[in-house]
């Protein structure tokens, strides 16, 4: 695969505060790649390096194998998708596409040709003349989408384009956008905070935090196979625990030794084990490898959620077994729903329920949303 | 509850209407009655269209050197008017345009500062700012001192069209940098970027993004400019000595002297041709707005 845009050590800061530190990332031709985390990880950062709207302190941005440090938006071939998608009030549907190529001087008869084609590729067709007020919001996404691609860029950036949908919409505009990357086979690097949007749209996850890159990958790589306790709570669930590898395939937490498939750790090495709350049976309390007493149960429709106490940490499982408050069961887990991750400065963080519920975990997306 | 029909209002809501209605019938409306009424009546009070004719038609002899000529007093006076209040806008315009969008780019401690200082000039009494420039004009003034200690000079401004304007410039500046500049503050930034994103350099951002999202604030700031300097008679008098005659002087010479429905008739005359101006201003920037 062709490397497209590289980042190499980029380094930034806005008042003596670090956004950025020290990326490297190589974005390959025709990939989707998200780019994740949290607000402030220095996601939307990286986008607007890229866009040409901030320049880096330090490092370079090498786009087709030419440095573009000093290059102008203007002139790099990669166009935005704005968060709120700022299309122009003045002009109509028509005119919003028509913009980059009218800047171009495209003969007239092409751009009408071009702003159709765009138009019915985000099915927009027959709106050429309202106004983008006038339009809803996934409306105005489209737009925006149309107006971005029609001059052909190498590479579609996009900002939380679908944060401000509802959740419906954005599923729907989930599947469209990737429907139109596969169509256009334009790079697109997307930026979310939302895990399931990046699971579900990319090629290639990077997951970041506090403006550094924690690890990329494939969606499924990210998912089963977390560098750290950061990446491990961030996408999905997990249950985060302090173990000891007694040796290759062999790992002890929660006072009970288990079987896993991971090796390659020193012996006694501390580790952090994740085990999803999808990967855990439950069974008679006896015939259990680790035994508890469940704190809550919420029924999600799917499943239920229930919280186990094992010796004071609170574990969460997911099963679509009913059992009831108080009752005392046990937990059955395979070698290969345990993973086994090195200590980082994350460890001890994350991983406990203890202080779970479902409103909090709102709350905290709410405020995620209010990116940068 | 009921739904009111549109169009019907609450009788609370008439209620708070109520004095906003009568103010403006009383100090709009009935003023405005008046004037039409004493411009299309004599003394008598008898309907006549003799004031109207006598704007377009009255003829005075000048002399200039040693030409004599006929000319159409109220028309040559409306066009000298018009022409130093177009000059005045459009300085202002020139000069306020780029200033009000540097304001909105800098940071809000500057833009409050600036504004501040925008402003300040108006908290002084009109007529002493008129005759500061005076001061400064004269052939002796302090501009000419100033522009002797580099060896220019002297320049003979007071009494010439150039101090007019000036006056005028310096009197409605505010009036135009402030609209453009508050339109442009809340103009988004993302607006800006975009057009960059899509291949604008920066003065394709100016012309094809700015420009025309800052016209209403154009547009409001050339009717507050030009309206006031096309009326005014004081600083033609003062700074112009008197040597240059404009609609507002010719109004208030009317009124002095008494001649109150001819005074009316200049007066109505020219609100019908300000009010056709601003119609025709008002429905470029709409048409500029759709297609740009």
């Amino acid at each position: 695969m062709k490397k497209i845009i590289e980042l190499k050590n980029v380094t930034k800061s806005f008042d003596g505060e670090v956004v950025l530190d020290n990326i490297s990332l190589d974005i390959y031709d025709n990939e989707f790649l998200t780019l994740l985390g949290p607000s402030g990880c220095g996601k939307t950062t990286t986008l607007r390096l890229i866009g040409g709207f901030e320049t880096a302190d330090a490092g370079d941005i090498i786009f087709m194998g030419e440095n573009i440090n000093n290059v102008p938006p203007h002139k790099r071939n990669v166009n935005t998708v704005f968060q709120r998608y700022a299309l122009f009030p003045h002009l109509n549907v028509f005119e919003n596409v028509a913009f980059p190529l009218r800047e171009k001087k495209v003969p007239k008869a092409e751009i009408e040709q071009k702003v159709r084609e765009m138009l019915s590729l985000v099915a927009l067709t027959g709106f050429e003349h309202r106004s983008v007020t006038s339009l809803s919001g996934g409306q105005q996404q489209r737009v925006a989408i149309a107006r971005a691609l029609v001059s052909q860029p190498k590479v579609l950036l996009l900002d939380e384009p679908l944060a401000a949908l509802d959740l419906k919409l954005r599923k729907d505009m989930q599947q469209e956008l990737k429907k139109i990357q596969k169509a256009t086979g334009i790079t697109f690097v997307f930026v979310t905070h939302d895990q399931e949007e990046a699971l579900s749209m990319s090629d290639t996850v990077v997951v970041m935090s506090e403006g550094r890159i924690q690890q990329i990958g494939t969606p499924i790589d990210i998912y089963n196979e977390p560098e750290n306790a950061f990446v491990a709570d961030f996408i999905g669930e997990s249950n985060i625990l302090d173990g000891v590898m007694l040796e290759d395939r062999k790992v002890a937490f929660s006072g009970h030794v288990f079987d896993c498939v991971d090796a390659g750790f020193g012996k006694k090495e501390p580790v952090d084990v994740v085990v999803r709350p999808e990967d855990v049976d439950i069974v008679a309390e006896e015939k259990g490898m680790l035994k508890g007493v469940v704190t809550s149960v919420t029924f999600l429709g799917v499943h239920y959620e229930i919280i186990v106490d094992i010796n004071g940490f609170k574990w969460m499982i997911q099963t679509t077994d009913f059992v009831d408050v108080d009752e005392h069961i046990g937990l059955y887990i395979e070698p290969d729903a345990i993973h086994i991750m090195c200590k980082s400065e994350y460890s001890g963080m994350f991983g406990d329920y203890s202080s779970f519920s479902n409103e909090l975990d709102e709350l905290s997306d709410a405020e995620s949303e209010m990116d940068e | 509850m009921k739904k009111n029909a549109p169009g019907q209002r609450g009788l609370l809501q008439k209620l708070i209407l109520a004095p906003y209605s009568v103010w403006a019938a009383l100090f709009i409306v009935v003023p405005l009655g008046f004037v039409a009424y004493y411009a299309f009546t004599d003394s008598n009070f008898n309907f006549t269209l003799d004031n109207i004719t006598r704007f377009f038609t009255a003829t005075s002899t000048v002399t200039e050197g040693e030409i004599t000529r006929e000319v159409h007093t109220y028309l040559l006076i409306f066009a000298r008017s018009l022409k130093l209040a177009v000059i005045s806008t459009f300085i202002c315009l020139l000069m306020g345009y780029p200033m009000a969008y540097i304001m909105s780019r800098s940071s809000s401690r500057t833009q409050k500062v600036l504004v501040t200082l925008i402003m300040i000039p108006m908290w002084m009494n009109f007529l002493i700012r008129t005759y500061a420039w005076m001061t400064i004009l004269q052939d002796t003034g302090i501009f000419n001192g100033l522009i002797g200690l580099i060896g220019l000079g002297p320049v003979h401004i007071i009494g010439t069209e150039a101090a007019v304007v000036i006056g005028m410039v310096y009197d409605y500046f505010p009036y135009m940098i402030l609209p453009i500049y508050s339109i442009m503050a809340k103009m988004d930034v993302k607006l800006i970027e975009a057009a960059k994103d899509l291949g604008c350099n920066s003065l394709g951002v100016l012309r094809r993004v700015i420009w025309p999202l800052s016209l209403p604030g154009v547009i409001s700031g050339i009717i507050m400019v030009l309206i006031p300097s096309i009326s005014t008679f004081y600083i033609s008098q003062k700074l112009g000595n008197g040597k240059f005659y404009l609609i507002g002087d010719a109004i208030e010479g009317q009124y002095v002297a008494n001649n109150l429905h001819f005074a009316a008739a200049i007066a109505f005359i020219l609100m019908v041709i300000l009010l056709v101006c601003m119609a025709f201003m008002q429905r470029y920037a709409n048409k500029k707005a759709v297609v740009a």
